[in-house]
């Protein structure tokens, strides 16, 4: 009842923002909309926490443990992005890039693609969760092309003929699936169930299953934006609304990660050799090589960010790859610290876009001088996410890399050549972003606004000197579903 | 017995010489009658024939042997391959001997011949016809391999007398892989006798003829001979793709009654894809030179995917 | 002798079904005009639905005659009424262009039937359904439909390409298994109509910017 409950309130709230989401309450009702998903997935965490699992609908809807975290990372990022989105839209209303019809799309939208990400992680049906990120893609797309221009179109374009290739590729893996496991659970609506798939998972045809996986990683590592599948994510990053790119970020990939590591689970449930790990290291080693080169010859700001977001989504795959207690739950710890440091820093980027009135990083300097709390918002995001030592994605990069030397020492020296030229990278840009003298500000009008900012900061820097017990307890329990 | 073989396959060349030019007047017949045209006779195509023979041959004077032969070599091939393609009985005694490929061959050697013939008295029209001739037919060819090799792994044999009683054993039966292969030997039936996507018989146009073109030096009994010889081709790439694609109605042999009944489907069949075929060149138009290898390509293609689809849906 | 076990009729057609669409798709691949393309498509969602309704009878599975009857509307008549209108008030008469040219297509396309094929075969050995090799042509249908995208520079045919596939995918789901459970059929069904118009938007929007439909023109991010 409670997941019904959780879904159907973006439901509504995209039904009102696409009635009247042109009117001046609206960014407010996108935030109450927002604080309510938020509370109600609050509700169904701690459930989870309670009872372990929660079900409904003959187990068409389940949340264990690993689908609650990111239920509430979603929701969390959801109400923070919609906060933010209130002031950004304000000012692209104010430049006369938004007006009326675009805002009811976008309100409409954003509730709409809220609703997907979370029907895609309660789902317990595998064909349900493919539709979910197809949806997924769909409701984003008109976002990304927001602004018309040609570069958006362009970009909006190739994000849907790239994501709705892959995604279709998904669909042939979940067919594979469904005809491997309909042998063993019948025909019929339980054989795409994941939580009966787990249980006859080791009778399934072993061909079948790992040509499955295949394929669903192929069409699901398209949209977590895996080399060389990833020629959508700099480009759409870049082209939507700041807010857009926060979400795709910090949660869109995510999520279909998160579809990747269910499948996974079955596939080294099916097959006696490891075969899955292997083939997400190897993409996730390839990926963290070609976006750190990539990010060295950035000039857009965004586009330097999506990038960074490649980068660490080829970590992740690669940790999850690895496989194992230790490295899953450093692999969910930096899911969760780099989607909220990312939006964060998409926060503060979108801010200084605004009043810099360009992406291109070369005309944009002394952030610092000019506005001294986004250039604080700026370093100290950039210092998180390259891993700077109190914030928790040091803590996160430190135990991948250590399980990665004990077990796949060959990978080391990648990743760290990897992570060490990003850091370059990152670091150089950002010091010519905020220091020196300030130069090109074109607006200067309005407060920035830093509290969503403010707030992933601080959950970001808590996580890395403190990890509460009972977090990590419910870390370790969805790192247990994992293995 | 084996005398009575032999004799029936005496009947059957003789069959097949009477026979070829009947079915050349059919289609113009059929033809005619589509494009509301008055229909000339069946027997127009014989009556010509016997007419230019009693005319006088004029020869080129730099013509050598080879294009006082090439008429005669050509007739005698077709007729050869007409006494091999099992028309009324599935087994005759030459065609246990020549395999289908080898039956290829033998088509495309007297191509060859045709071809070199052309070229032999040195006129502009003869080479060009000769090198367009060619040009379709290198692409044709493979085409027509390939239809040939799906039917032959469908039926496990190259033989036609066996291709022929496989089927026939089976009975009816939807084959995918036939159907394309079926699709692909039309394609090529009408690329390599020049009917009309790819030529128009019945033309002189400089622009658009090919086999006109290689004949055109040729007169009296030698025009008679090699038009006799055309004919013969067509009838047996008609009873090729019968055996091929539709035996149902070839005998084994057994009382003459059942033969006399095999000669009749063998008739009827004929006169079917007469008219068939009348109405695929009254519907469709001559395509551009330059389009001929695009679609004798999807001959080939087609032929393929008949063999890969044999491949994956066995049976 | 071959080797010879005869199967039932329905088998049979199937198997013929099935051939006819990967012939659509290479129809399509080689197709210049825009409308015929269309009509192909259409052809494509009709013999699509024959086939389901065939293997619904083969099978006795009452719900792929909904599924058939579904495909039979949305891609047989629906989705081509739609690209036809389109078309129209698009204004577009223009033919096809490819990038690389038909007979280069074709070889290609026949190497991706080989491959498909022969990653299918071991998949077909495992499978105890009658509907058992069918899943190697639906695979070949859906890399064909993809090189199709690839090879086209027109947003329209790259379209019909992108719902060609998504036919292909189809096909998979209700040859190689008994159908999806009807949930996710009718997700897919709606997730394909909602693309669809999002593509009608689109095709808009980039002719208003870039005034031709030309992907090509597309190509200016990512070489700062």
């Amino acid at each position: 009842m409670d997941i019904w409950l959780m879904l159907s309130i973006p439901v509504l709230g995209g039904l009102w923002q696409g009635w009247r989401g042109q009117h001046p309450e609206a960014p407010w009702v996108n935030v109450l909309v927002s604080a309510l998903t938020l509370l109600a997935a609050g509700n169904l965490l701690l459930e989870v926490a309670r009872h372990g699992v929660v079900c409904t609908v003959d187990e068409q809807f389940r949340l264990d443990a690993l689908s609650a975290f990111l239920v509430g990372l979603t929701a969390f990022v959801g109400l923070t992005t919609a906060w933010y989105s209130r002031s950004y839209l304000l000012h692209e209303c104010e430049q006369g890039r938004m007006d009326g019809p675009r805002l009811r799309l976008y309100h409409g939208m954003y509730q709409a693609f809220m609703f997907t990400l979370l029907l895609a992680l309660s789902t317990n049906n595998l064909g349900l969760l493919w539709v979910a990120m197809e949806a997924a893609t769909l409701t984003t797309v008109l976002l990304v092309s927001l602004y018309r221009t040609p570069a958006s179109l362009e970009a909006a374009w190739k994000y849907f003929i790239l994501c709705g290739v892959g995604i279709a590729q998904a669909l042939f893996g979940t067919i594979l699936l469904y005809f491997a496991a309909e042998k063993r659970l019948g025909e019929g609506g339980t054989a795409l169930l994941w939580s009966h798939l787990i249980q006859v998972s080791h009778q399934l045809e072993p061909t079948i299953v790992s040509l499955a996986f295949v394929f669903l990683l192929v069409g699901y590592g398209t949209k977590v934006g895996l080399v060389p599948l990833h020629h959508w994510l700099p480009d759409a990053h870049a082209e939507g609304p700041t807010p857009i790119s926060a979400v795709l970020s910090g949660l869109l990939l995510n999520v279909a990660l998160y579809a990747i590591l269910r499948t996974k689970v079955l596939v080294d449930g099916a097959l006696p050799h490891s075969f899955a790990g292997p083939l997400m290291m190897g993409f996730g080693v390839v990926s963290m090589l070609v976006a750190a080169w990539m990010l060295r010859q950035q000039h857009d700001i965004k586009r330097f960010f999506a990038y960074s977001s490649i980068e660490h989504m080829g970590l992740l795959t690669f940790a999850f790859g690895m496989g194992g207690l230790v490295a899953s739950l450093a692999g969910l710890l930096h899911m969760t610290l780099h989607s909220l440091t990312k939006s964060a820093i998409f926060f503060a980027v979108g801010q200084v876009a605004q009043r810099w009135k360009t992406h291109d990083m070369t005309r944009i300097q002394g952030i610092l001088r000019a506005c001294p709390r986004l250039g604080w918002g700026l370093l100290l995001g950039a210092l998180a996410i390259v891993g700077f030592p109190p914030f928790g994605v040091f803590t996160s990069e430190f135990l991948i890399l250590t399980t990665a030397l004990r077990e796949h020492p060959w990978a080391v020296s990648p990743i760290v050549l990897a992570l060490g030229v990003a850091f370059a990278a990152i670091f150089g840009q950002v010091q010519s972003l905020t220091l020196g003298e300030a130069a090109g500000v074109e607006n200067q009008a309005t407060r920035p606004s830093m509290v969503p900012w403010f707030w992933h900061l601080v959950v970001v820097l808590l996580l890395g000197i403190y990890l509460p017990p009972w977090l990590l307890q419910a870390y370790r329990q969805a790192a247990h579903l994992l293995n | 017995m084996s005398a009575w073989v032999w004799f029936f396959q005496l009947i059957q060349g003789v069959m097949a010489l009477l026979l070829a030019p009947l079915l050349m007047g059919w289609m113009a017949y059929c033809r005619a009658r589509f494009q509301h045209r008055r229909p000339s006779s069946l027997w127009q195509p014989l009556r010509q024939w016997i007419k230019l023979f009693h005319k006088e041959v004029v020869l080129a004077e730099l013509a050598s042997p080879l294009f006082r032969v090439t008429p005669y070599a050509l007739f005698g091939i077709l007729a050869l391959t007409a006494g091999l393609v099992p028309m009324v009985l599935t087994d005759l005694p030459l065609s246990g001997a020549v395999d289908v490929i080898a039956l290829a061959g033998l088509l495309s050697l007297a191509r060859v011949i045709l071809a070199l013939a052309a070229m032999d008295v040195g006129t502009a029209f003869g080479s060009l016809g000769a090198r367009r001739e060619m040009l379709v037919a290198f692409l044709a060819e493979p085409a027509l391999l390939m239809v040939i090799f799906a039917s032959a792994s469908l039926n496990a044999s190259t033989s036609l007398s066996k291709m022929a009683a496989t089927t026939l054993d089976r009975g009816f039966y939807l084959y995918p892989s036939l159907a394309f292969s079926g699709v692909a030997f039309l394609l090529v039936l009408l690329a390599e006798n020049g009917r009309i996507p790819v030529d128009n018989p019945e033309t002189h146009l400089e622009l658009t003829m090919i086999h006109e073109a290689m004949i055109l030096e040729y007169s009296g009994r030698h025009l008679a001979l090699i038009e006799w010889a055309n004919a013969l081709k067509m009838l047996v790439y008609f009873s090729l793709g019968m055996v091929l694609f539709f035996p149902f109605g070839l005998s084994r042999g057994g009382s003459g009654w059942e033969i006399a009944l095999s000669f009749i489907g063998f008739i009827i069949k004929l006169l079917i894809f007469g008219v068939a075929l009348a109405i695929l060149e009254t519907v469709s138009a001559k395509q551009r030179l330059f389009r001929v290898p695009e679609y004798l390509g999807g001959a080939f293609l087609l032929a393929v995917l008949a063999i890969l689809l044999h491949d994956l849906l066995g049976t | 002798m071959p080797h010879w076990n005869p199967v039932p009729f329905a088998q049979q057609l199937l198997d013929l079904f099935a051939a006819l669409l990967l012939l659509i798709v290479f129809a399509m691949l080689s197709q210049r005009r825009i409308l015929t393309l269309i009509h192909l498509f259409a052809l494509q969602g009709m013999i699509l639905a024959l086939s389901i309704a065939d293997s619904a009878w083969l099978t006795h599975q009452p719900h792929l005659y909904y599924s058939a009857a579904l495909t039979l509307g949305l891609k047989g008549v629906i989705l081509p009424g739609l690209l036809r209108r389109l078309i129209g008030r698009l204004g577009v008469v223009w033919d096809v262009e490819t990038l690389i040219n038909i007979p280069t297509t074709m070889l290609l396309g026949i190497v991706l039937v080989i491959f498909a094929f022969n990653l299918a075969l071991p998949i077909a050995h495992f499978s105890h359904t009658i509907l058992r090799n069918t899943l190697g042509i639906a695979l070949a249908s859906v890399l064909l439909s993809f090189m199709m995208m690839i090879t086209r520079n027109k947003a329209v045919p790259q379209v019909i390409g992108f719902l060609a596939m998504e036919n292909g995918l189809f096909f998979a789901a209700t040859s190689a298994t008994y159908g999806m459970p009807m949930v996710v059929e009718l997700g897919v069904a709606l997730d394909v109509l909602v693309g669809m118009f999002i593509f009608g938007i689109f095709f808009f929007q980039i002719r208003d910017t870039f005034d031709s439909l030309d992907t090509r023109k597309m190509d200016h991010l990512g070489r700062d």
